[in-house]
């Protein structure tokens, strides 16, 4: 019984598949898949939506959107409709052609991503050899879109925030990398799949996630805050900052295609959730072995949608950074930071079972992170500011 | 450590988040059309004309003068001054407004028309809820929708509202006290000229 529920969407995909002659069962089955990602995400993403308004507003003791429907839990319609009936401007001298491009390229961008991520056990849309590697191309690419909506607006708000929003996906870019490196080093596979096959084991009743090592712990650490910094999202949210460029690269957009954007952003976020899941959560594996009946995408779209809350509880609570401490962030400390953990996880392979090599890599992270923050925190003035005015 | 002041933030924010199920005080958002807070005294934003009595055209404290008009800073007051005249309140003939209007989508709320009236006949609401579908029209207030009964103007501002009463009751007092000693002064001179022969002082007037 566990079992068929567990497999119940590859059945269903089987069954409706099997209406059609032979010939055609590939490509109906991948047509299938497609739609069914590009039906459910967005489903996720009115949910996200409302879930935000609601947390943030009990986070700063409000009540948020309670008006449409009972519990406001309708919100997310009302929202969508609006935006679908919005007048739709583009700009007298705006790029047309990329204007109109840049956010069918981010939602296109950020929907391939979810081509390689496995959602439950045998749910992949396609199996790739080097999914990790094609995940991190296309989520690249979504820079190239952000881009072409700040140039092509031609408004000053959304050039600064292209301009800004380039830097800091650029810088992060590389953290995110080189902290899934070490997954890749550890399991000798860049295929999704098989990186989730090797954490899906047990010690007694608990679970061989990568999360659960020194140099796993401290890599989805590093890989969380360049995945927040990688989709925009505050503390990180300098490229949109309202108030500082009205709304960035998207000021000039209205209508469908801010929804567009708007969609494209939390899509990211799901995607980019998602990875982490795979890569230090143990993607659709149970936390525990006793666990293991419940079907493996409940425990999927379970971790995705923790991150989720945790994203919006960091949303509730952190101010935003200014841009020169964004970058030296990026570069002097998150950056070394994974190398060091890189090279702590190579220690780690090479130290074999035993307790010396979990006392011997804690020990290098542990004091790497504080040394490093010290050095970091060492030339900064907390305390009054003090001001100077001109003469 | 670097780190701590991001947790402590993140248990500041989730001791929020939790409490806010639990503690209704944490909770201050007033629910505006389903709850309301009853404004305080002071409250002021449009003004409206003052009448006493029952009849709000015949009761009409304002005399049409025309000062709250000139001193207007928006110009948001259009006042016509009646041909006759008719009594006030304490009796005297005056004019009266056959056209007063206020446009509140020019009103700024500043008062100064409540500050400039000498005869106590336009004072400050506490109405809000005044939005229409008509930008124009439905914005621009005549005398009839302006004019409230003393007895409201005691229900919105009840301090503000019995020290005017005092003052015109004072008022009152010291005209029927002048017109009574006028009344006196006049009755004495007209004993005293019935005491005195007519003949002695020469007509009044000059006839």
């Amino acid at each position: 019984m566990s079992a068929t529920l567990d497999q119940i969407f590859v059945l269903i995909k089987q069954w409706i598949v099997s209406f059609l002659p032979v010939a055609w069962q590939p490509v109906a089955g991948i047509l299938l898949c497609v739609a069914a990602i590009v039906s459910v995400f967005p489903g996720l993403f009115a949910f996200t939506v409302l879930l935000e308004r609601k947390g943030l507003g009990r986070m700063q003791n409000r009540i948020g959107p309670n008006r449409v429907g009972p519990f406001g839990i309708f919100q997310p319609i009302a929202d969508g409709i609006k935006s679908l009936t919005k007048e739709d401007i583009v700009p007298y001298s705006a790029d047309g052609v990329v204007h109109f491009l840049a956010p069918v390229v981010l939602v296109v961008a950020v929907f391939l991503g979810f081509a390689v991520l496995p959602m439950g056990r045998n749910m992949v849309l396609v199996d790739v050899d080097a999914s990790l590697l094609f995940y991190f191309a296309i989520g690249a690419s979504t820079e190239l879109s952000v881009f072409m909506a700040g140039w092509s607006s031609r408004n000053k708000y959304s050039l600064l925030g292209a301009m800004r929003a380039v830097a800091q996906m650029i810088s992060y870019e590389v953290p995110l990398l080189m902290s899934s490196v070490a997954i890749v080093m550890m399991t000798g596979s860049l295929s999704l799949v098989k990186i989730v096959e090797v954490q899906n084991h047990y010690s007694g009743i608990f679970p061989h996630w990568f999360i659960f090592t020194p140099w796993g712990f401290v890599g989805f650490v590093l890989y969380a805050v360049a995945a927040t910094a990688e989709t925009n999202r505050s503390p990180f949210d300098l490229p949109e900052g309202e108030s500082e460029l009205v709304a960035g690269y998207f000021t000039e957009y209205s209508g469908f295609k801010f929804a567009l954007f708007f969609l494209g952003e939390y899509l990211a976020m799901f995607s980019i959730s998602g990875l982490g899941a795979t890569l230090f959560l143990g993607g659709w594996s149970a936390p525990f072995s006793f666990l293991t009946w419940i079907p493996s995408w409940v425990w999927f779209f379970g971790k995705v949608m923790t991150s989720i809350f945790v994203f919006i509880w960091m949303r509730g609570t952190l101010p935003r950074l200014r841009q020169d401490q964004l970058m030296n962030f990026a570069w002097k400390f998150v950056l070394p930071l994974t190398m060091i953990n890189l090279f702590d996880a190579a220690i780690w392979r090479f130290l074999g079972e035993g307790w010396l090599r979990w006392v011997i890599c804690s020990t290098i992270l542990l004091i790497a992170y504080i040394g490093m923050g010290r050095i970091g925190m060492s030339r900064k003035h907390f305390g009054p500011r003090s001001y100077r005015y001109a003469e | 450590m670097l780190g701590e002041g991001i947790l402590k933030g993140l248990a500041e924010t989730a001791k929020n988040f939790a409490g806010s199920f639990v503690s209704a005080e944490r909770l201050t958002t007033v629910e505006y059309p389903e709850q309301r807070i009853a404004p305080i005294e002071a409250t002021r934003d449009f003004p409206f004309l003052v009448y006493d009595g029952e009849d709000w055209e015949a009761g009409m404290r304002c005399v049409s003068c025309q000062i709250c008009e000139k001193e207007c800073p928006p110009k948001c007051i259009y006042i016509e001054k009646s041909k006759d005249k008719k009594p006030d309140a304490l009796g005297k003939p005056q004019f009266y407004p056959t056209r007063f209007d206020i446009d509140i989508s020019v009103c700024m709320s500043c008062q100064i028309c409540v500050e400039v009236c000498p005869f106590e006949a336009i004072k400050m609401d506490t109405e809000f809820e005044l939005s229409t579908t008509d930008r124009f029209g439905g914005l621009l207030h005549d005398r009839k929708q302006l004019s409230r009964s003393n007895e409201y103007y005691h229900r919105i501002h009840p301090t503000e509202a019995a020290e005017v009463d005092a003052r015109l009751a004072e008022e009152k007092a010291k005209a029927d006290a002048k017109a009574k000693a006028a009344a006196e002064a006049a009755a004495a001179k007209a004993t005293a000229a019935a005491a005195t022969p007519p003949a002695a002082i020469p007509p009044v007037g000059g006839a």
